[in-house]
């Protein structure tokens, strides 16, 4: 076992991993943040987006070890108590999920999009989300939610 | 994934030393290719060396002849450099084009091609730029060092420590995805360098290789009408469930055009 030590939405944790440990077995199954989705445990489909050091990583392809020392933020971790994140909301009022299996990925990697771009245009929403896979919307209201977010979180 | 032990040294020395006292070790870069394949159990290395921390393995040098990019560049910072940009676009071109934003936040240049994947990327950059890859032992021209089916010339305890790119006088790099994984089912770099004219093709056979042949026509007339009616051979090429042999030849062929035109466009 291993002595891991980093930040999780803020908070000091300080874990035994087995080197194997994935990133996404310690938020899950250790630290019980559920909120962070596997769907396929490939690195294809981004359910399982979190932030490392604010960078956008795949949580199933990534070693938990990897990220000792670092900030991690996960989807329960981008509200204010009970107010949504602005692309948690725009996600909520533009109906940008169904079954929501997908939601919290695409909600992380579009977080980690706008930081990147503020003012994207409706391509480079897209392209910026080719790593998440979403079964049920058809992506287009998705898209118009990250459209919104940007929007709102630009002040217009 | 079978257990491992899991190791992190600070130079190439030390990672050098723990991979020989090791011999089912193998190093860990970004993971993005060895991760998933340890999941298939496809591999089940006894010890990972995390090269992370190893000093020197993300270092530039930037020179207007030749860029050198340490091994452990992230997709995304080659993708974003203006350096890498404005000396040789094609290059950026390579890198934004792989995988998707997480792919190419955490995926690195010495991984991919010490990975050889019959349909990666960077093989086709390297062998097209005629590319020179520094490793802990020895300097490897591209020609040398891809041999086959995921094969390459590393020896077991030998590291990437970097690679120089010459600058070309001008070049291009265009992909037909496929769709679902985002790999080339064909890549083509065609590049005029200061050695000539040289034309790299990923995904269309078992390993990267050079169309000599369409090299010939290029260095004689280096416009995309050169290259009409130039049959490539389906021979050898893969076929699988994403195109057969004839339409690999076919897309090479078509990409190699558009590439020639592309880099004639913006010559840099
Ligand atoms: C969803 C997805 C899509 C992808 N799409 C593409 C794509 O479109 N095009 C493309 O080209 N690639 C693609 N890739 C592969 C990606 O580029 C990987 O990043 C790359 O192939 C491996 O790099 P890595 O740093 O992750 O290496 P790792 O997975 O860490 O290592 C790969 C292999 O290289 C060895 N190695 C690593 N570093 C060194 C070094 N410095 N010296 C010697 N050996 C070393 C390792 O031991 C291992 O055997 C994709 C991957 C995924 C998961
Ligand atoms: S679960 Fe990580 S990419 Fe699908
Ligand atoms: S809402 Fe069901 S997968 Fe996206």
């Amino acid at each position: 076992m291993i002595p891991l030590q980093l930040k999780v939405n803020g908070e000091p944790v300080a874990a035994e991993i087995e080197p194997a440990t994935l990133l996404v077995e310690l938020l899950r199954d250790q630290l019980g943040l559920t909120g962070t989705h596997v769907g396929c445990d490939t690195s294809q489909c981004g359910c399982c987006v979190v932030h490392v050091d604010g960078v956008a990583l795949k949580s199933c392809t990534l070693l938990a070890i990897s990220a000792q020392g670092s900030d991690v933020v996960t989807i329960e971790g981008l509200a204010t108590g009970a107010t949504l994140h602005p692309m948690q909301k725009a996600f909520h009022e533009c109906h940008a999920l169904q079954c929501g299996y997908c939601t919290p990925g695409m909600i992380m990697s579009a977080v980690a999009l706008l930081e990147r771009n503020p003012d994207p245009n409706e391509a480079e929403v897209r392209e910026g989300l080719e790593g998440n896979l979403c079964r049920c919307t058809g992506y287009h209201n998705i898209v118009r939610a990250v459209l919104a977010a940007a929007a709102e979180m630009r002040g217009g | 994934m079978y257990p491992f032990e899991y190791v992190r040294p600070a130079s190439v020395e030390e990672a050098i030393g723990l991979r020989r006292a090791d011999a089912g070790a193998q190093w860990l870069a970004g993971g993005m290719t060895l991760l998933p394949s340890m999941k298939l159990r496809l591999a089940a290395p006894s010890q990972l060396i995390d090269l992370t921390d190893v000093e020197g393995l993300d270092e530039w040098s930037i020179g207007d002849e030749h860029i050198v990019l340490g091994s452990m560049s992230s997709h995304r910072r080659v993708a974003e450099a203006d350096e890498v940009r404005t000396r040789i676009q094609a290059l950026s071109t390579v890198a934004a084009g792989i995988g998707d934003p997480q792919v190419r936040n955490r995926g690195t240049l010495g991984g991919s091609i010490a990975n050889n994947d019959p349909a990666a990327d960077y093989p086709a950059a390297l062998l097209g730029l005629g590319a020179t890859i520094r490793t802990s032992q020895r300097e490897i021209s591209a020609d040398e060092f891809f041999k086959d089916f995921f094969e390459t010339v590393l020896e077991d305890d030998e590291l990437v420590v970097a690679v120089s790119f010459p600058v070309p006088r001008r070049a291009a790099y265009l992909k037909f995805r496929t769709p679902g994984s985002r790999y080339a089912l064909v890549g083509v770099m065609v590049a005029e360098t200061r050695d000539g004219v040289r034309v790299a093709v990923t995904g269309a056979g078992p390993g990267v290789y050079r169309a000599t042949q369409l090299e010939t026509a290029l260095a004689e007339d280096f416009r995309p009408e050169a290259l009409v009616g130039l049959d490539m051979s389906p021979d050898g090429l893969n076929a699988d469930m994403h195109g057969s042999p004839e339409y690999r030849a076919h897309l090479t062929g078509v990409l190699a055009r558009r590439a020639t035109a592309q880099a004639i466009a913006c010559e840099n």
